[in-house]
């Protein structure tokens, strides 16, 4: 029998598959997103108000949300990314790949908790009149 | 069902084909630029977001302040072809390993590739022909 249909992945699940998918899909995303944002510094070109108004609408709470996610894929790509590299070229790197992984987790809340609450500080105040 | 066959790494038709050591700079090239980029881009994240009241303070008036300067020049164009070749290059890995026929992965590409070399392109193109007395 011809097979012409993909047969399955060589991942069975476990951190590293987990990690793989999140570091593609944080990876498309950041990279539709520069294409956005390259766009909208584009308008500098144009004129000042034209860039302006652009720029008012990231300062509204449902795009503060959206950098927050942004902040936050950029992040885990970028501390996933460090560890993809010292896997590959630490001779250390396979041993401690899955402290690894468990050490970006615990840098990634350390920094979203505090750095989440210091981008929404703005939108919180503008909805609710002010921030816990 | 059968198991599916896998090619033998040394069969005639791979031993043939054509030789590039591409993927191996390609490889290469993303642990090179993920590095470089972790300080230009986690750097330009935390000033834009949080020092002086991040994104709130931003305007036309705060990037011809920033522009004036040819560090952030070189910083942000270094930023925008390392961070554009780097995803690109992700990109295409993508596409090679969903796209199943030659011709929706040579279109994919194709669109990839112009849409990529048009953002660069505009990118740098506003960096250095920007005028902070527009308007
Ligand atoms: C901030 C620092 C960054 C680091 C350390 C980093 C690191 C890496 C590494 C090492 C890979 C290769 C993974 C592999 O071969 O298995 C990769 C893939 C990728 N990166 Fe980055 N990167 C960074 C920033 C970015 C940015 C800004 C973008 C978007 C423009 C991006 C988009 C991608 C894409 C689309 C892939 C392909 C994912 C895949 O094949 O599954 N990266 N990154």
């Amino acid at each position: 029998m011809a097979t012409t249909t993909p047969v399955g992945t060589l991942y069975r699940g476990g951190e590293g598959m987990w990690t793989w998918v999140l570091h593609r899909i944080t990876g498309v995303g950041v990279f539709f997103f520069l294409f956005v944002h390259v766009l909208d510094t584009a308008l500098v070109r144009v004129s000042p108000e034209a860039y302006d108004i652009v720029i008012a609408t990231y300062k509204t709470p449902i795009v503060a949300l959206l950098e927050v996610g942004l902040v936050g894929a950029v992040l885990f790509h970028a501390l996933n990314g460090l560890r993809v590299i010292a896997v590959d070229f630490w001779s250390k790197g396979p041993r401690f790949q899955r402290q690894m992984t468990w050490g970006i987790a615990a840098v990634w809340l350390v920094v979203m908790i505090p750095g989440a609450y210091y981008m929404l500080m703005h939108s919180i105040e503008a909805l609710f009149g002010s921030t816990p | 069902m059968s198991a599916p066959s896998i090619e033998t790494p040394r069969s005639l038709s791979r031993r043939n084909a054509q030789r590039s050591n591409f993927e191996l700079y390609s490889w290469l090239f993303m642990r090179i630029s993920g590095i470089v980029l972790v300080f230009l881009v986690l750097g330009h994240l935390f000033i834009m977001n949080f020092l002086d009241g991040g994104v709130q303070r931003i305007n036309f008036a705060f990037v011809a302040g920033r522009w004036a300067s040819p560090f952030w020049q070189v910083w942000d164009l270094t930023m925008l072809w390392l961070a554009m070749l780097h995803g690109t290059n992700g990109m295409r890995t993508i596409i090679n390993d969903y796209a199943e026929r030659d011709q929706t992965r040579f279109w994919l590409k194709m669109i990839l590739y112009v849409s990529s070399a048009f953002i660069i392109l505009l990118g740098t193109l506003v960096i250095f022909t920007f005028d902070p007395n527009l308007g």
